[in-house]
């Protein structure tokens, strides 16, 4: 096979290399003449907007949108006002910017997205000029009014409008005008005359190009680079400036020798690139302009548009669509005529072992002399990448693959990513697809937007063959792809909802990371409620499906599917949201039904709104937890009347709820109150609110011993209770004399050995002492070592035979003092053991 | 005594060689099991929990940059200084600390930031704050960082009040406190209220993200056990986080987790506790890691505040010792100490260079430790060994056996005549009610309303609590659950019953504390003798009387490696059991890495240190080591205090 020679060989400074992309698909009758026409870079699609000018209506124009390759996308007549400039978003959307200012988003099939307004200044005084332009912000719309001053939104999706200072001395429209973005801002350069302005948020500066030739007298067109760096401007004498956009250094400079105007013009330059290239385009002739004072000049049969790449400029006229770039380095190195880069010669070496001719080895081993042969692989591998021709791309990969077979430890990952990169972009530049990516563009866009380029020409199967392909991770990749399908596929009119409903659960069962709440979300808005239910059955995340539940109106499911979800703050969500939305009653009715959510909005009662806590109760006839309820009322109520009448509720609560005890209880609680008070305003002790227990002790121990008395009869406190009351407060009085009398009113119910130990705690031995003999015979032994009496506790002990009490008071005895009483122990300790 | 111990050497190594195929080491160390512990396996660093949290809270402060005031919930003081210090606070600008009181403020700062838990009182009283600063005219900035999350009612409060505009929201997740080596605690004490009780489940998701927060910190586990209803959800929604994060493969450092509801076993935290750690806790209340000696334990005029970690050495050797033998145990430490000191006699300058440089300052440290450690344990001594402490701790321990139930009952009654203690009468009841399968009416109704006259009729509103919790209920005649269940299953769907046997055991959970008991051996034979100084069971903990049961439950599982055998002690405690096989595949299981004998336990509703030294013991005897993670520390007052409802 022979290798096709370069399209386009100069040997001036400048090698350009012109690629015929496609012959394109349409059928124009007048070409572009006449026509508004917008192509998005990166190999995006093209909108034609024809007889753009005709204001009657019954012609009215018609909008087109093509792919790269001329098929057609779209097309419908345009209803709207006149339109001054087509553009493209980053995300492949159309802008339409009509004279009032308002744009208009069209996705690339035509669809109308929505339209937003430059604001009233430019509606007012109408669009003269706009410019579309992206930044790392997005897309931006700058516009120069009839008023001559400039409006501005650096993104359109997040829209803030600057109106940039005016330019001073400006009488009519400038001479030209672009956008620059430079430190984080985007300012607009402008051309009036022969001077130049900067205009940024709060300044309009005065600029000078370097080294501008003298004879210019106005500036009539201007270029900003693909990245910002770099400024073309061309004067009205036919010279090109060209420099640092920061106009802080020429490059160059060179005379075109054309003086009119040209239609457009465009920088041709690739990445790292040292030579400065511009292309101006005049009618039927197009001219590149380099370092050097010589241009390339290139004739033209058709009209044309440029449409600036990152690493050249397409050339898009009616019939054809071509490249026009500077011929990468290692092209150039390989295919130079006599070229011997050690590329060229790998090349060569692997035409000749094809041939089965021994001329293969003589060429390796003259690089593997010059230890490149890695240098070789690396040249071929780059160069395949920036070649179209699939024919070219093979041989230049297979002589690197030969090329590789005689190094050890060569990377092979360079060799293996290029493969698959140019196999995705050989399917992507295919004429039905229409994607002319080049290589360098497309690593500089990522897989990622490819993929998402794909899914908005609805080019579905493609995308996920190609995720597949390149192992893209599930999630950013087939799912992503499938999820666009289904959302898509959601807004199919024509189907049932079974249907699509099957059909996307089919497709989508083991996809990871799907979303089906997107999904549905997507149905919902366009109208299809029941398919979104549908859909959202899917959803294995109940939580996910909650929000869309609410906003469907579907509040039970919703309040089901977030008690699911087992997310207390889901279900808060919707409880919140339904009880706004629904009346009291249904709200209420609804929480029955959910005990979770029930507690919940207690919970929330409880602290925000106490008297829709008592609704609920009553709605459910919850009577015991309404008495609950004023019983702990009753606690913060500080007036008394208020705070009886509200146990009395409780009281009646209580009956209903057949909670007899409660309702006594509280009941008696009442009465308590009240006769505390009757008492705190007889007796001036301060009662109310103690308990039963603690009023009783206050009068003992204040000594209105009638009043605990009739306390303990009225509320029929058990007797042991009155007992130890009575003994506590007694001993603590230490009035003794009653003590005796109330221990001999009655038999204690409590046994007297409280008596001892109470009398021994406030260290009355004497008194004690009194007591033990009435202690029943089992408690005898503690109440005789209670009072320190170790031989009456012997005695007890010894008397009633019983090991462990023996035990008890032997280890109570001290050695010295108790010797005998100890032998005395002991010798009954051993009798009892035996028996 | 020698015999019956070679018996349970024995025993053990059989349960080790089965639970650990490869365990040799294990093995020939635990011949020395009781004193040293030589095969431990090392504990993952959790300071590292610390550091997180520390520079995730400075990020946040320093989202307000300019000098601030900042206010703290009272609960989160103590947390927070484990986290980081006042030095810390200042450095990034925080003005004044104050503490959160739901009071007027009296603040000049031009910048008010709030570091609160996300309750909805504490965020309408920000709320109010800043429609007070509107009235008055007054401009400032308000930011409030929940922690250790936010939730949507605080937001809605923000937004019914109108201030949602004017104040700024973060969150802190601040999930988990290292409180010792091989303790965490979530210091969330109203998990177990707001669960159990209010049926508040928003901590759920809080226990799954701290569980989800120590696995991509430390590892995958290669087996997740639990029970309860709480756990299971807690265990949904941590799955949810793990398949929703990335899947990391790393060496997993736990080799189990096992997630307890605290409601499966109220028996263990009713009890009195005996082992020194929980006495403390009991006597003086353990507040994050630190407790407060009075100047009855310091015998001096003020108070002391006290670590209690194992960086505390003497602390460590005695935290997980019965009481009965802490007291020997710290004076022959100080006999040996006062050897120690006494080497200077006889020295020479040289020596007592040495000595004075290398160790007074460790005798010294020790020193003061151990007299404060003496001085708590006296204090503790005079209360505890009281006539009324031992017939307290008898009546418990008859409960527990189901013996003399009679005499308990009169015990009871007259701890309540005699107004002994508020709690302790309480905790009385609450034991007599669980170990007896609830109370017959007529005591029901006697002992109630003689507790009502003690301590007042608001007290309705604690027994109607207690009684939706199952802790205190009147025996009921007729349908036991059960049946009950079986009718209605054969009306409607299985779902349906789960649902409603959810719905049962919430609303009456049946305790089978006497079946239980005697199906796992929780109460030892009585009668026979119990040597505390040489504990045979974890049943030391109760002075021999009592197996904690979460505890139990926790050894039989890792011994049979699942529920397996178990379905009748699981049916009792009402089901909801689970045993998943976690992210590490089986074989990497059988690695014989030490992260492979470690277990995490997780408390949902807190657990008692009793518990935390029954599972050291039960780790030293199985040759692994437990951590516990709880939602707070409790014990049997904070549990019952938290079903008071007199604050509200």
């Amino acid at each position: 096979m022979s290798l096709k020679p370069l399209d386009v060989h100069f040997k001036v400074h400048l090698d350009l290399k012109k690629i015929e992309l496609y012959e394109m698909g349409w059928n124009l009758k007048d070409g572009l003449r006449e026509c508004l026409v917008a192509a998005a870079p990166y190999g995006g699609p093209i909108s034609l907007l024809k007889g753009h000018n005709r204001r009657s209506p019954s012609a009215r124009p018609q909008l087109e949108i093509y792919s790269s390759s001329g098929l057609p996308l779209a097309s419908f007549p345009w209803k709207s006002g006149v339109v001054k400039q087509l553009g493209w978003t980053v995300s492949d959307d159309l802008l339409c910017v009509q004279e009032d200012g308002t744009v208009l988003v069209y996705d690339l099939l035509g669809g109308f997205k929505r339209h937003f307004s430059m604001g009233n200044e430019v509606s007012q005084s109408q669009v003269l000029e706009t410019k579309i332009f992206h930044s790392p912000y997005g897309t931006g719309v700058a516009i120069l009014t009839g008023a001559l001053r400039f409006t501005l939104a650096t993104n359109i999706d997040d829209i803030k409008l600057r109106r940039l200072p005016e330019v001073p001395g400006l009488q009519g429209a400038p001479s030209c005008w672009a956008v620059l973005t430079q430190d984080r801002q985007s300012k607009v350069l402008v051309a009036n005359g022969s001077h130049l302005f900067i205009l940024d948020n709060t300044a309009c500066t005065p600029v000078t190009p370097p080294g501008l030739s003298p004879q210019a007298s106005s500036i009539v067109h201007m270029c900003v680079s693909f990245s910002y760096k770099y400024l073309a401007l061309l004067t009205d004498s036919g010279h090109v400036w060209m420099g640092t956009s920061n106009l802080k250094e020429k490059l160059s400079e060179v005379d075109t020798k054309i003086k009119t105007p040209p239609k457009q013009m465009a920088w041709c330059r690739r990445p790292k690139s040292q030579q400065p290239s511009a292309v101006v385009m005049w009618d039927g002739l197009l001219i590149v302009v380099g370092e050097c004072k010589e241009t390339i000049q290139y004739h033209l049969d058709d009209d044309s548009i440029l449409v600036p790449e990152l690493d050249g400029v397409r050339i898009i006229s009616g019939t054809h669509h071509e490249l026009l770039q500077e011929v990468p380095g290692a092209c150039e190195e390989i295919f130079k005529i006599a070229s011997m880069a050690p590329g060229a010669l790998l090349l060569e070496a692997h035409k000749e072992y094809e041939k089965e001719s021994q001329k293969a080895d003589e060429y390796l081993r003259e690089i593997k002399e010059q230890s490149l042969l890695s240098e070789a692989v690396r040249q071929c591998v780059e160069a395949a990448g920036h070649e179209h021709e699939p024919e070219t791309q093979k041989t230049l990969l297979r002589a690197a693959s030969f090329g590789k077979c005689f190094l050890s430890n060569f990377p092979p990952e360079q060799f293996v990513s290029m493969c698959r990169d140019l196999r995705v972009l050989n399917a992507v530049r295919d004429y039905t697809v229409g994607i002319p990516l080049t290589h360098t563009q497309f690593k500089q866009m990522t897989v990622q937007v490819l993929i998402d380029r794909l899914v908005y020409r609805k080019l579905y199967p493609l995308a996920i063959e190609i995720c597949r392909y390149l192992k893209t991770p599930e999630y950013q990749g087939v799912s992503r792809v499938l999820k666009h399908w289904a959302c898509y596929k959601v807004q199919q009119k024509e189907e049932s909802d079974e249907v699509i409903a099957k059909a996307v659960s089919v497709k989508l069962a083991d996809a990871a990371g799907i979303f089906y709440s997107e999904i549905a979300t997507k149905a919902y808005e366009s109208g299809r409620t029941e398919l979104a239910i549908k859909l959202l059955e899917f959803e294995p995340r109940s939580g996910e499906q909650v929000p869309l539940l609410l906003k469907m109106k579907k509040s039970p499911l919703a309040l089901s599917k977030a008690i699911e979800s087992g997310d207390t703050d889901l279900v808060y969500t919707v409880v919140m949201y339904l009880k706004n939305e629904l009346n009291r009653g249904d709200f209420f009715m609804m929480l029955r039904n959910q005990p979770v959510a029930l507690s919940l909005y207690k919970q929330f009662c409880k602290h925000q709104e106490q008297d829709t806590l008592k609704d609920l109760f009553n709605q459910d006839d919850d009577h015991e937890e309404l008495g609950n309820l004023y019983v702990k009322a009753s606690y913060k109520e500080q007036r008394l009347e208020a705070r009886i009448a509200l146990l009395q509720s409780a009281v009646d609560e209580y009956y209903k709820a057949k909670n007899e005890f409660s309702a006594k209880t509280t009941e008696d609680e009442m009465r308590l109150l009240r006769f505390q008070r009757k008492l705190e305003e007889e007796k001036g002790e301060l009662l109310v609110g103690f308990s039963l227990h603690d009023t009783m002790t206050t009068l003992l121990s204040v000594g209105l011993h009638k009043h605990a008395e009739q306390l303990y009869k009225d509320f029929r406190v058990p007797d042991k209770r009155f007992w130890w009351l009575k003994l506590k407060s007694l001993a603590e009085k230490e009035d003794w004399e009653e003590l005796e009398k109330f221990g001999k009113s009655k038999k204690s119910p409590i046994g007297y050995l409280p008596f001892v130990e109470v009398c021994i705690k406030h260290h009355n031995k004497y008194e004690a002492k009194k007591y033990v003999s009435k202690v029943t015979p089992e408690q005898k032994v503690k109440a005789h070592l209670a009072v320190g009496d170790m031989e009456g506790a012997a005695e007890a002990a010894i008397e009633r035979r019983n090991e462990s009490e023996i035990s008890t008071v032997l280890s109570r005895c001290s050695a010295t003092t108790d010797h005998l009483l100890m032998e005395r122990l002991n010798r009954a300790k051993a009798t009892a053991v035996k028996k | 005594m020698q015999l019956p111990l070679v018996g349970v050497t024995v025993m053990l190594e059989r349960n080790v060689l089965q639970v650990y195929p490869a365990a040799e080491s294990v093995v020939g160390s635990l011949h020395m099991a009781h004193t040293e512990w030589r095969d431990a396996p090392e504990l993952p660093d959790f300071s590292l929990l610390k550091r997180l949290a520390r520079d995730q809270l400075i990020f946040l402060l320093e989202q307000l940059p300019g000098k601030k005031d900042l206010f703290i919930d009272a609960d989160l003081m103590s947390p927070l200084d484990r986290i980081a210090n006042v030095t810390i606070l200042k450095q990034h600008e925080v003005d004044k600390l104050y503490k959160v009181e739901l009071k007027p403020i009296v603040s000049s700062s031009d910048q008010l930031c709030f570091l609160i838990r996300p309750r909805i009182q504490t965020v309408k009283w920000i709320s109010d704050l800043v429609n007070a600063d509107k009235v008055a005219g007054r401009f400032r900035r308000y930011k409030i960082i929940f922690t250790p999350q936010k939730f949507y009612a605080c937001e809605t409060v923000l937004e019914e009040q109108g201030v949602y505009g004017d104040v700024t929201t973060d969150e802190w997740n601040f999930y988990i406190l290292p409180l010792d080596d091989d303790i965490l605690s979530l210091e969330l004490p109203e998990f177990f209220r707001d669960n159990f009780l209010e049926g508040d489940q928003r901590w759920v998701t809080t226990a799954g993200s701290a569980l989800h927060l120590l696995q991509s910190v430390y590892g995958s586990f290669s087996k997740v056990y639990g029970i309860g209803r709480c756990a299971k959800m807690v265990y949904e929604s941590w799955r949810e986080l793990m398949e929703e994060g990335e899947q990391r493969t790393r060496q997993p450092e736990f080799a189990k987790v096992f997630l307890v509801d605290r409601d499966v076993d109220f028996v263990t935290p009713l009890c009195s506790q005996v082992v020194y750690e929980g006495l403390v806790d009991d006597l003086f209340r353990i507040k994050c890691g630190s407790v407060e000696f009075g100047p009855d334990v310091t015998s001096s005029d003020k108070s002391i505040k006290v670590m209690l970690n194992s960086q505390d050495k003497v602390f460590s050797e005695i935290r997980n010792e019965h009481f009965s033998n802490v007291f020997g145990f710290l004076s022959q430490k100080a006999k040996n100490l006062q050897t120690a000191y006494d080497k200077r006699r006889g020295m020479d300058i040289q020596q007592m260079k040495a000595f004075v440089s290398d160790e007074l300052k460790g005798l010294k440290q020790e020193h003061r430790l151990l007299s404060l450690h003496i001085g708590a344990s006296e204090s503790m001594m005079k209360k505890k060994t009281k006539q009324d402490f031992q017939e307290l701790l008898k009546t418990e321990h008859s409960l527990l056996e189901g013996f003399e139930i009679r005499e308990c009952i009169t015990y009871i009654e007259e701890h309540i005549n005699r107004q002994v203690s508020m709690i302790d009468s309480l905790r009385l009841l609450c034991l007599l009610s669980i170990t007896e399968n609830g109370l017959l009416s007529k005591d029901y109704r006697s002992l109630k309303a003689q507790y009502l006259q003690s301590y007042g009729i608001k007290h309705l509103l604690t027994f109607a609590n207690l009684r939706q919790l199952g802790l205190l209920e009147e025996q009921q005649a007729g349908e036991t659950l059960t049946v009950m269940e079986s009718k209605v299953g054969k009306l409607v769907n299985d779902k349906t019953v789960g649902k409603l046997t959810d719905a049962f055991s919430s609303l009456a959970k049946k305790s089978n504390f006497r079946a239980l008991s005697k199906r796992l051996a929780l109460v030892p034979k009585s009668g026979e003798e119990y040597d505390l100084r040489v504990p045979r069971d974890m049943a030391y903990v109760f002075s021999g009387a009592y197996i904690p049961l979460s505890c139990k439950l926790i050894e039989q599982v890792l011994e049979r490696d699942g529920w397996t055998g178990l379905e009748e002690v699981t049916r009792m405690l009402n089901g909801q059991e689970f045993a998943v096989t976690g992210g590490s595949s089986s074989s990497e299981a059988r690695n014989k890495t030490d992260a492979q004998r470690i277990v995490l336990v997780m408390f949902l509703g807190g657990c008692t240190f009793s518990e935390i030294s029954a599972l050291r013991f039960l780790g030293k005897e199985r040759g692994c080591r437990f951590i516990v993670v709880t939602t707070a520390i409790t014990n049997s007052a904070r549990l019952l205090e938290a079903l008071l409802d007199n604050h509200a």
